[in-house]
């Protein structure tokens, strides 16, 4: 819980007036949405959701900002119409996607939905609202994808919506013995499935150290699909925090192991709904209270190729070595950097870990985990990091120089800021 | 359906319409901002309203806007057996102790004009054969109370205006429904600290929708706060004058 003030108002443009930054729905893991002191004020875009103009022969939909991925599949699913790229929660705005450039389980074939965004209205810090594409305010464009907020206050988002052939998917998912396996998988599915990820085990150790399930899917096609719309599915409600032992290392090894031989036999192949397939997490509402009031914090970095799987399995030994209790891992290749200044993916191997935090280990642990990134070549997702050093930052991203230009440039004084911008780049509080 | 709605661009009105547009019903938006209709009509089309969403400049400020308003929306719809009012004025009691200019505009719009609104379309409904009238009051008419005293009061004579209709017309076709939402979380309420037993728009729109289609002639929402205002109507005044509620 952070103090703070927060203007919502249905009409964002005026509720960003006299704000520092714009918020979406606050799934960030980190502290990107946050106000970088309690007397600057943050713009709340949630009540802004009004979809303006969509195309049905071209799929071209825009919407404000506070538009979210929820509302937009309840809408457009059935019609036979998705989101380029989704990420893992439909619980995120359309404002936030383009902020955090977010990337699916399409990343290898797709890109980040950046690469789908053909425009964005901006407020930027001097008050002027600019409309930006790649033909117009090109370099301001490119840094506010994935840009994390700081360029400007997106007001509106302009993309393409892709059609699918049913709203059901095909899905193909097998048991995985260990991390070489897991790798070789991901890149042997990327040749054949539009849609791939792993999830690991990341307590398991020795011989089976990166065990896990490896899952592809694609949309199905209309003669395999069930004839009738996917239902909505109820959603369970999390009632209480969860006492801190509900998360010690025997419960976690048991849930971990559970979910491994739940997936019996060695590959499954069905149709699968869709809720189920791209936001597993979200059949839980406020499933984040399980891990108590403590919390939890998640660490993603993709790691450039190398010609063995070194990369992935150096970063888990080392996870495990410095005493990380991981509760969630999933793994995934991310094909080509997208056109976003700062956006996260790189060709390599994204690893996100999610784990309760520790009030003196989980510093050393993010600090450890970060040099290996820095030796790899690699970099962190900003949308997911809480507690990297600015020195750290610095180092994993060159890009930062030509950010932090475009950034000045639209705004000198750096009015626009949030508690992550603080912490990473120096920014007054 | 075919419903006139005056306030839904925003808020709860904005839920209900949002819901109207999902089923296929016609819709016609009334308000102030030429542009901010646009965008909601837009809105509510590709949502699913049936045909284009009609728009109608209104002002609950202005009471020489509220026939021209209904008569665009009868010909845009062609005829309509709903409207829905949601339009309101909301100030906080402090600043109206020390503005009798802001509470003259209040009081005006959220009881005189409302009413007058109310009147305007009980005539063209019951022109043809009848309709739903329902109008958003507020729990804040239930009773005296220190942080609402000038908006309570509007409330609470709008709600029982709205009774007396029901009981004077209900037999001639005219079904009034007078929705009383406690506190909700809209862009009206934000910045306030929400008490416990607050609601999302959406959920209150669906309860609202759900007593328009059966014609129920008051509906709390969220549901709760039925109960929190039975307990409320019948505290000892000695108790309302120490609480801060």
């Amino acid at each position: 819980m952070v103090d703070g003030l927060v203007f919502k108002s249905e009409d964002l443009a005026s509720a960003t007036e006299s704000a520092s930054l714009t918020r979406g729905l606050g799934r960030s893991y980190g502290d990107s949405s946050l106000p970088a002191g309690a007397e600057t004020p943050v713009a709340d875009a949630t009540a802004a959701d009004r979809l303006l103009d969509f195309d049905p022969d071209s799929g071209v939909l825009r919407a404000e900002a506070g538009a979210s991925l929820f509302d937009l599949n309840r809408i457009f699913l059935h019609r036979g119409w998705f989101v380029p790229v989704s990420p893992g929660t439909q619980f995120v705005t359309l404002g936030g996607m383009a902020a955090s450039d977010v990337h699916g389980k399409n990343h290898h074939v797709d890109g980040c939905f950046g690469e789908h965004v053909r425009g964005l209205k901006i407020r930027v810090a001097d008050g002027r609202i600019v409309e930006c594409s790649d033909s117009s305010e090109l370099e301001l464009f490119r840094a506010t994808i994935g840009g994390m907020g700081l360029t400007g206050h997106i007001l509106e988002v302009e993309f393409t919506m892709r059609r699918i052939a049913s709203p059901w998917i095909w899905g193909e998912s097998e048991r995985i013995k260990n991390l070489d396996l897991m790798v070789s998988g991901l890149k042997e599915a990327a040749r054949d499935w539009p849609m791939t990820v792993g999830w690991v085990d990341c307590l398991a150790r020795g011989d089976h150290l990166g065990r896990g399930i490896l899952m592809k899917g694609r949309w199905a096609r209309p003669e395999e699909a069930p004839t009738k719309p996917p239902s909505r599915k109820g959603r369970i409600r999390v009632p209480f925090e969860f006492p801190a032992v509900a998360l010690c290392k025997p419960s976690m090894k048991a849930f971990n192991l559970a979910y491994y031989w739940k997936h019996f036999q060695h590959v499954r192949r069905g149709i699968l709904h869709p809720d189920a397939f791209f936001y597993p997490l979200d059949a839980l509402d406020d499933w984040n209270l399980i891990y108590g009031r403590r919390g939890f914090t998640q660490y993603q970095c993709v790691l450039p190729h190398a010609d063995d799987n070194g990369p992935a399995r150096r970063f888990l030994e080392l996870f495990v070595s410095a005493g990380g209790m991981g509760f969630l891992c999933v793994i995934k290749d991310c094909g080509a950097e997208g056109k976003g200044v700062l956006s996260f993916p790189r060709s390599g191997m994204s690893i996100a870990m999610d784990f309760p935090i520790h009030p003196s280990k989980t510093q050393i642990i993010v600090d450890r985990l970060n040099e290996l990134v820095i030796a790899e070549g690699g970099r962190i997702y900003l949308t997911k990091d809480t507690f990297t050093r600015a020195e750290h930052f610095r180092a994993m991203e060159p890009r930062l120089e030509k950010f932090t230009a475009v950034r000045r440039k639209w705004d000198p004084e750096l009015r626009i800021r949030s508690a992550q911008s603080v912490r990473l780049l120096g920014d007054r509080a | 359906m075919k419903a006139v709605l005056f306030g839904a661009t925003k808020g709860m009105g904005r839920a209900l319409a949002r819901l109207m547009a999902a089923r296929g019903d016609r819709l016609c938006l009334l308000g102030r901002s030429a542009e901010d209709l646009e965008r909601s009509a837009r809105d509510l089309e590709i949502r699913g309203a049936q045909g284009p969403v009609a728009t109608a400049f209104c002002d609950l400020l202005q009471p020489e806007s509220f026939a021209p308003a209904l008569e665009k929306a009868e010909r845009e719809l062609e005829g309509f057996d709903a409207v829905v009012v949601t339009a309101g004025v909301m100030a906080p009691q402090e600043e109206m102790e020390n503005d009798p200019q802001l509470a003259a505009r209040l009081l005006a719009a959220d009881f005189t004009n409302t009413v007058l609104f109310c009147e305007e379309s009980r005539r063209r409904l019951l022109e043809k054969t009848g309709g739903t009238l329902c109008v958003f009051s507020s729990v804040a008419g239930e009773r005296g109370r220190k942080p609402v005293i000038l908006y309570g009061a509007a409330k609470a004579g709008l709600s029982q205006y709205l009774e007396g209709l029901d009981h004077k017309f209900r037999s001639r076709g005219l079904r009034t429904v007078c929705v009383k939402p406690g506190f909700v979380k809209t862009g009206m309420t934000a910045g306030l600290k929400p008490p416990p037993f607050a609601g999302e728009p959406e959920a209150v729109a669906r309860r609202v929708l759900r007593a328009i289609d059966r014609g129920r002639p008051v509906v709390y929402a969220p549901a709760a706060w039925r109960g929190v205002m039975f307990v409320i109507r019948n505290l000892p005044r000695l108790v309302m004058r120490r609480i801060e509620f």
